[in-house]
């Protein structure tokens, strides 16, 4: 890993730190009530807060998860370096498509 | 106290195979002082690497039960409880023959971490007043009495993951350097250090530091360079 | 080519580098399939609320916890080795490291009690 590719690893954990421990808080929220689908989206549809959180959630992690398999992968595979970048790349893209896509589906009205 | 060990000791280059020697047990016995047995008494074939035999050329260094170890300060009775030593050369170098491995690629990352003084005086100028109690002295002093034994190399999975990874020995060299003010060298030094095979891939398992014999700790100089590698590049000192 | 398992291997901190590691390719690999199942609200709530029900049996609550414990524990490491590369060296990091899987069993232990 080059120190361009560190910097961003590193920065975008950062700031998942504290969305991740408030993600948590929700898995936990959303467990102790029991929530149905409609009580979900009965309280993200329409909301601005929940759209930007995790927003800023699925990119951070698009970052950070491409970046963590890359080096995974140039360590662990026989794969070269063109390839490896390649995948990572390519895993990126569609964790935030799949990422912002979902998250639409929960926050539009 | 058993009275004869049960050694096992490599034989061959990077293929072959571990040979069994019965070597009387002594007190106060070194595992150099075991493999030099084998040699003077067994079979003088068995080639092995050492010089000064008390701690400071590190020139001995060999895996002996499965750890790297400087062998002339390494007591028998600490790490073959049973009786029994599996010696073998040194993990991520290529095998010469038996114990002595080719230390090349390790010193050659030396020399490409920049771990050469780049002087900022002739000798013509006053000598530096260097101050012993400042931070950056002080990180210098830490990490200045490496022997260059070559075992944080040999225990880092990162070495052996990524044949690129400069290693903990000339990284530490490098934070040494980078922490000496009469040293004029660093922008070129953080941006040898800057690539994949830099400090940025160092994973922190601190295998360096748990297993090196002067008991330095390389984990920490490579989290410093991370810092000032990082920083040099945030500010545009370094390009990727 | 010399082959043996490297006896240093047994340290807690590679131990908590390869929980670290292992810990966030498990991430990886549930996060896609996590995103496909929230995007089945696009087709309504209908479409969701049959897959929360299906999500209720034994099985799946059984990984759900494993991912709560692995997503703890990845949060934890990581902060780790953030305070290690970038604040002054401290000692104790094996302690720091089993502290970090403990509270992560714990953290897991408390979502084990909820759902079931």
């Amino acid at each position: 890993m080059n120190v361009r590719l560190y910097v961003w690893q590193r920065a975008t954990a950062a700031v998942m730190a504290p969305l991740v421990m408030l993600h948590i808080a929700v898995i936990f929220y959303a467990t102790r009530h029991d929530m149905s689908a409609a009580d979900i989206l009965g309280r993200t549809r329409g909301s601005i807060a929940w759209a930007a959180f995790y927003g800023l959630f699925v990119l951070a992690v698009s970052i950070h998860a491409s970046i963590g398999v890359r080096n995974v992968l140039s360590e662990w595979t026989p794969l070269n370096e063109r390839r490896v970048d390649a995948c990572a790349v390519f895993f990126g893209l569609v964790l935030v498509v799949l990422g912002l896509r979902a998250v639409a589906a929960v926050v539009l009205p | 106290m058993t009275t004869e060990l049960a050694v096992s000791l490599w034989r061959g280059a990077e293929q072959g195979r571990y040979e069994t020697y019965r070597v009387p047990q002594r007190s106060s016995q070194t595992v150099l002082d075991v493999v030099t047995f084998v040699q003077r008494h067994i079979d003088p074939t068995l080639s092995y690497r050492f010089a000064c035999r008390v701690g400071v050329c590190g020139s001995c260094a060999m895996t002996v039960n499965g750890k790297p170890r400087w062998t002339c300060r390494t007591h028998v009775a600490k790490v073959a409880g049973n009786g029994k030593l599996e010696i073998g050369p040194l993990e991520n170098l290529p095998v010469i023959k038996d114990l002595t491995t080719d230390m090349q690629p390790f010193f050659e990352k030396w020399q490409q971490a920049k771990g050469v003084f780049a002087p900022t005086q002739t000798r013509h100028d006053a000598i530096a007043q260097i101050k012993p109690d400042t931070p950056a002295r002080k990180a210098a002093d830490a990490a200045i009495e490496c022997i260059n034994c070559g075992v944080c190399y040999a225990a880092c999975d990162t070495v052996r993951w990524n044949g690129d990874y400069l290693g903990p020995a000339a990284l530490t060299r490098a934070w040494t350097l980078v922490n000496d003010e009469r040293d004029g060298g660093n922008i070129a030094r953080l941006q040898a250090i800057a690539g994949a095979g830099g400090c940025h891939a160092c994973h922190s398992h601190q295998s360096c530091h748990e297993l090196c014999p002067q008991a330095l700790n390389p984990t920490a100089a490579i989290a410093g360079l991370k810092r000032r590698t990082a920083a040099a590049y945030l500010k545009g000192e370094i390009k990727i | 080519m010399i082959k043996r398992a490297l006896k240093h291997r047994d340290s807690a901190l590679w131990i908590a580098a390869m929980v670290h590691r292992v810990s966030g390719l498990a991430l990886a690999i549930f996060l896609p399939l996590h995103f496909l199942t929230l995007g089945l609200a696009i087709e309504g709530e209908a479409r969701l609320e049959r897959f929360l029900r299906w999500s209720d049996q034994p099985l799946v609550k059984a990984g759900e916890i494993a991912l709560v414990f692995l997503f703890t524990v990845h949060l934890l490491g990581g902060l780790r080795i953030l305070v290690i590369e970038n604040f002054e060296w401290r000692d104790g990091q094996k302690q720091l490291a089993t502290l970090a899987a403990a509270l992560s069993a714990l953290v897991a232990f408390a979502f084990l009690v909820r759902v079931f």
